[in-house]
């Protein structure tokens, strides 16, 4: 089974129903997949073949959604670039993934016009919006929905690659994470799985198509022939609000900054949303009083805490049955996927330790694209020969019965006094202090200390606080050696694409 | 007073400019679109409005008709500043 195959089934099967709803358009399956194929007709005669990559550096929106569909049916690999990028990275990653066909919006020309001067491997860049003629570059055609070539459907399997999709700059230089059909296949089946998708469900997605976390939202929902209510972005919560309630929205995918700024809305208690019946939370933990706030806020719909990474897309999620027991947990693996911990020496440890996360199963990468060194950091020998495994370098602990609990990233333990400082716990306590929006947690060289604990807060509209309040709470809340020796207080936190803070940032 | 629109642009100049469309930014043109503010943006373009204008950006306010261009903004604050 391909990816786009999860598609074309339901489009099959009901192809008169709406598949997408982006700003007053309404898109059946059967419009998305006709314009998907003339699309991918379009590519094949540009000269795109099997196994090219092709960059889609667009805003969410039906061109966006359709690029997706046409890259995947001519055997194409789909590289999705946050539109946010900047035109030196747009070229960095365009010419480490050689792609041979750039997709984009004439709004975007500042940027890709840039980063095509510095670039030789794309052929054919197709352009959303007017062509300039007097301006473009040569390599640049009109975003044409018309059917003019006839589709010849490539020879294809599932060991090849359906998409690229860089990593978020946290951790240095991006790196091209590989995905095969097969990888996608599984994780999107996994997930529909546990989150029992169905058809008549209608998922809201605020969340960028550049994000794997907002990708898999079209590729899940069209995987169970249910709706996608697609929004640009999140940079309006009260329209995102009327949206999910004109459409009647059941599915609410999120992340902690999209929390945040939908609980400091007054008038949030104006929308009911009464027909919402998931949330979903990934990319980063949930602070256990925004769960408990969300609760109480939308009772009528069950929350998941999840976590994954974009190497293997989903490793676990919280039943959200479990919310009560173990709030700060996230969770256990999903269906069809192995998880356990290892010590530093790789042996597999029991439940109740801590210790890194290791992840085996189908939907764990191909590794990153022309990266050996990196991938053989990640993907070592798994237990039956010549398979591999998936290290994600991150520290998780496990309770009695196995669930997980997030403890840091590998480098991101703080040693200070010579013990270990968690920085995510030390930002959960920084959590409660009424009036922290975002908080994060760094260790800095101390001659006393080994490392301080240093704390960075953006405070939410019209609050202030001081450094001695915010230290002092931690000392009421926390052993001494991990309450921060230093708190300072920024506008706006540096952050990746995806909207992770970029820690590396702070000093 | 000065002129609202070129002192918003002033400070969007200042403080923002996220893709390199600023030069040419027409005063009707979103800034969502062309990438000159993103989600957090808005939220310190509102801080800003605020202090600047002394009053308060309702929630039901922050949507694109009134803070997604210069002439959407103009025309919001001068209704603010009348009503």
């Amino acid at each position: 089974m391909l990816l786009h195959h999860l598609f074309e089934k339901s489009a099959r099967h009901t192809p008169a129903k709406v598949a997408l709803v982006f700003e007053g358009q309404r898109l059946s399956y059967a419009q998305i997949d006709a314009q998907a194929t003339c699309l991918a007709a379009s590519l094949q005669r540009c000269g795109v073949q099997r196994g090219d990559r092709v960059a889609s550096f667009l805003d969410n929106g039906v061109e966006a959604v359709v690029s997706l569909y046409a890259t995947l049916k001519c055997g194409g690999v789909f590289m999705p670039i946050n539109p946010l990028t900047k035109s030196d990275k747009l070229g960095y990653l365009l010419n480490d993934a050689r792609a041979s066909a750039l997709i984009t919006h004439a709004a975007l020309r500042a940027v890709y016009a840039d980063a095509l001067a510095q670039n030789k491997s794309v052929h054919t860049c197709f352009v959303v919006g007017a062509v300039d003629p007097a301006w473009a570059d040569t390599r640049c055609v009109a975003y044409s929905e018309r059917c003019e070539n006839a589709f010849d459907p490539p020879f294809a399997i599932d060991q090849d690659l359906a998409g690229i999709i860089y990593t978020s700059g946290s951790t240095g230089e991006p790196k091209g994470v590989m995905l095969t059909h097969l990888n996608m296949v599984s994780s999107a089946r996994s997930i529909c799985s546990y989150l029992a998708l169905q058809a008549d469900d209608v998922i809201l997605c605020a969340l960028p198509l550049a994000f794997d976390y907002g990708l898999y939202q079209i590729l899940m929902s069209h995987l169970v022939g249910a709706t996608v209510v697609l929004e640009r972005s999140f940079s309006f919560p009260v329209k995102v609000l009327e949206v999910m309630t004109r459409e009647q929205v059941t599915v609410f995918p999120g992340v902690p900054t999209m929390f945040s700024l939908l609980m400091n809305l007054k008038s949030l208690r104006d929308y009911p949303l009464v027909t919402l019946r998931k949330i979903t939370n990934t990319a980063a933990v949930l602070p256990e009083e925004h769960i408990h706030q969300l609760r109480n806020l939308f009772p009528q719909a069950q929350l998941y805490s999840m976590y994954g990474l974009t190497e293997c897309k989903r490793v676990t999620y919280l039943p959200p049955d479990q919310l009560d027991t173990r709030p700060t947990s996230v969770g256990r693996g999903m269906p069809n996927q192995e998880v356990w911990l290892v010590d530093t020496a790789g042996n597999r440890l029991p439940n109740g330790n801590t210790g890194e996360l290791v992840i085996r199963g189908s939907n764990v990468m191909r590794g990153y694209w022309e990266k050996p060194v990196q991938t053989a950091e990640r993907l070592k020998p798994g237990p039956i020969s010549g398979e591999t495994v998936l290290y994600s370098g991150d520290v998780f602990r496990t309770d009695a019965e196995g669930y997980l609990y997030f403890v840091a990233r590998i480098d991101d333990i703080i040693k200070s006094r010579g013990e270990k400082v968690s920085p995510r716990e030390v930002e959960a306590v920084l959590y409660e202090i009424p009036g922290v929006l975002e908080a994060a947690v760094i260790g800095v060289p101390d001659p006393v200390l080994g490392e301080a604990v240093k704390a960075f807060l953006t405070l939410k509209k019209g609050v202030t606080s001081s450094e001695r309040e915010v230290i002092r709470y931690c000392l009421s809340r926390l052993e001494s050696f991990m309450a921060p020796k230093s708190v300072v207080f920024l506008d706006a936190f540096p952050k990746t694409d995806t909207g992770k803070i970029k820690k590396n940032h702070l000093a | 007073m000065q002129d609202i629109k070129t002192r918003v642009r002033s400070y969007i100049d200042d403080n923002f400019i996220m893709s390199s469309a600023g030069a040419q930014l027409k005063d009707s043109d979103s800034f969502i679109e062309w990438h000159v503010i993103d989600s957090t943006g808005f939220l310190e373009l509102v801080t800003f409005l605020e202090e600047i204008y002394g009053f308060v950006v309702e929630d039901e306010e922050m949507v694109p008709d009134n803070l997604d261009s210069l002439n959407s903004i103009e025309a919001y604050v001068l209704r603010k500043l009348a009503s």
